[in-house]
């Protein structure tokens, strides 16, 4: 999933100060899994930002709505007859969900309530960790079901570096090494051979780099 | 092995010598006489000096500037090159640029990560990884083509080295990762710098194993120690050195103003131990900021004279 994180609720503050109508929208998807942007935190940040400007003896009204989700049409257009009645949206969804409403909404200014992070899992309860980062060419056949482009801090495509201390990575010894994780997992499956075959040069046209991009499949498209 | 480029380090270890090589880190500034100074210090008594790559991720000089520089001084420079911060068409570049100058070594690296010098918040680029750095400089060199296919016109002649580190973990696959360097196109290895000598000779007996100290020339990397709490630091704050707790005890137990003696003594000990170890071709002696005791540590090694190669 795409996991985020809270903003600071101080920057969102900053953001809003100047509206008195404010629509807070929240994501039913990913944002809700990690526990930054689903109904329930719509609610709690609603409730905080009330708090702080009615302290401030600002008058704002503040409503909340949690969408299915915000990168699709379908479920955006839930909020098209009612959204004109704002100044402003705060969306709690990640990055993606903020410019599909700015693209859909674009007389309303659109704020972002969190930081999206990376694409990862979870853990354990409030624990995530990235896993992908989306490069377009999938490698994972290559190094044992674990990628060095999202985990390995240099992404090592022949790792591991000089660096690696008792399975950790030199940033950090909280970090585990991704190329440790990789040799452990090679062993276990009996396919240490493997480690010695050089991965060559990576097309990163995919990735990033190879400017913005999408994917079109003709055979699902209406 | 015969000679494939024009380097002069390549020509002695053909020949069958020890190779001594050393370290200068460029300046924080722009002030090359910097270089030039430690260079004049150590330049009699090696055969090839390395500028390092902003090493620790801290911004200095360009190490392709101050090779440049040496080669201007009649010296044999090893340009280090890190991944970290180029990206493939910058690199093949900086190779030209130095192949314009006859820069005759090239050592590949990956770099220490960004966070730990003065540019943490920047982005690291890793096109490439150290492994595709020596197999692009091959490349360019042997077919004499850019990574696009297009012909290089007077292709680099670079003798390519690359780093390994014996203490690292996981060690089981150091030896492995040296024969994937080797299958690389890598000919030369520096070090890292070698406290441990029992783990670092079961390395190499590890390699010989595989007879990977024929097909590469494995050039022991030596720091001598200043002192007491810089053993300590080596030890636990720098990520992948092994500095044993006897190495640590003996300068704890040495007076502070004998430790700095010490250590060279500790160093050149090392190198007489080395020298007898089958596979061992050379030695990098990187005294970082004390290059004026490169030329004692060598000659009490008994590496000097160095040999005069035409």
């Amino acid at each position: 999933m795409i996991v985020a994180d809270k903003k600071p609720i101080e920057e969102i503050i900053e953001d809003l100060k100047n509206y008195s109508k404010i629509l807070i929208l929240g994501c039913n998807e990913c944002v809700t899994v990690c526990e930054a942007g689903g109904k329930k935190e719509v609610g709690i940040l609603a409730s905080a930002l009330r708090m702080y400007f009615l302290n401030k003896g600002k008058e704002i009204k503040i409503d909340e709505i949690t969408l299915e989700r915000q990168c699709d049409h379908e479920y955006l257009e839930e909020i098209r007859d009612s959204v004109d009645k704002y100044e402003a949206v705060l969306s709690l969804a990640c990055g993606v969900g903020v410019q599909f409403v700015a693209e859909k909404y674009q007389s309303i200014p659109v704020h972002p309530g969190v930081n999206t992070c990376f694409l990862g899992v979870t853990e354990k309860r409030g624990l995530w960790t990235e896993r992908c980062q989306a490069c377009g060419k999938c490698m994972l056949s290559k190094t044992a079901g674990i990628c060095p482009v999202s985990r390995c801090a240099k992404r090592l495509l022949n790792g591991p570096c000089g660096g690696s201390t008792k399975g950790k990575c030199e940033i950090s010894k909280e970090l585990d090494c991704a190329w440790q994780l990789i040799v452990d997992r090679l062993k276990m499956l009996g396919k240490m051979d493997d480690f010695e075959n050089i991965i060559p040069l990576k097309d990163w046209s995919t990735d990033r780099a190879g400017g913005p991009r999408k994917v079109a499949r003709e055979d699902v498209q209406l | 092995m015969n000679c494939k480029t024009p380097s002069k380090l390549e020509k002695i270890l053909a020949a069958g010598h020890f190779a001594v090589t050393s370290e200068c880190g460029p300046p924080r500034g722009s002030d090359i006489s910097h270089i030039e100074h430690k260079a004049n210090l150590i330049k009699n008594h090696v055969d090839a000096i390395n500028i390092t790559d902003n090493q620790t991720s801290v911004t200095r000089l360009c190490s392709l500037a101050a090779c440049i520089k040496l080669k201007l001084m009649g010296l044999e420079p090893v340009l280090q090159m890190v991944t970290r911060d180029r990206n493939r068409l910058a690199i093949q570049s900086d190779i030209l640029g130095a192949a314009s100058f006859d820069i005759f070594n090239l050592l590949c690296l990956s770099g220490d990560h960004q966070s730990f010098g003065d540019c943490a918040q920047g982005q690291n680029v890793h096109d490439l990884d150290s492994m595709q750095l020596i197999q692009t400089a091959r490349h360019m060199r042997d077919e004499g083509k850019f990574l696009g296919g297009a012909d290089i016109e007077r292709p680099p002649k670079m003798f390519v080295g690359a780093a390994a580190n014996p203490f690292a973990d996981p060690f089981e696959i150091r030896v492995p990762r040296l024969a994937k360097k080797i299958a690389a196109g890598v000919e030369f290895i520096q070090t890292q710098c070698i406290y441990n000598l029992d783990k670092f000779e079961l390395w190499m007996k590890m390699a010989r194993d595989r007879g990977l100290h024929e097909k590469v020339y494995i050039i022991a990397g030596l720091t001598p120690l200043k002192s007491a709490g810089m053993a300590k630091y080596m030890k636990n704050r720098v990520p992948g050195m092994d500095v044993p707790d006897e190495v640590v005890k003996r300068m704890s137990d040495t007076p502070k103003e004998k430790q700095s003696d010490e250590g060279i003594k500790i160093c050149i000990e090392s190198i007489q131990r080395l020298k007898e170890v089958e596979g061992v071709k050379g030695f990098h002696i990187m005294a970082i900021e004390w290059e004026e005791k490169v030329p004692e540590i060598v000659e009490s090694a008994g590496l000097y004279p160095r040999p005069v190669i035409d």
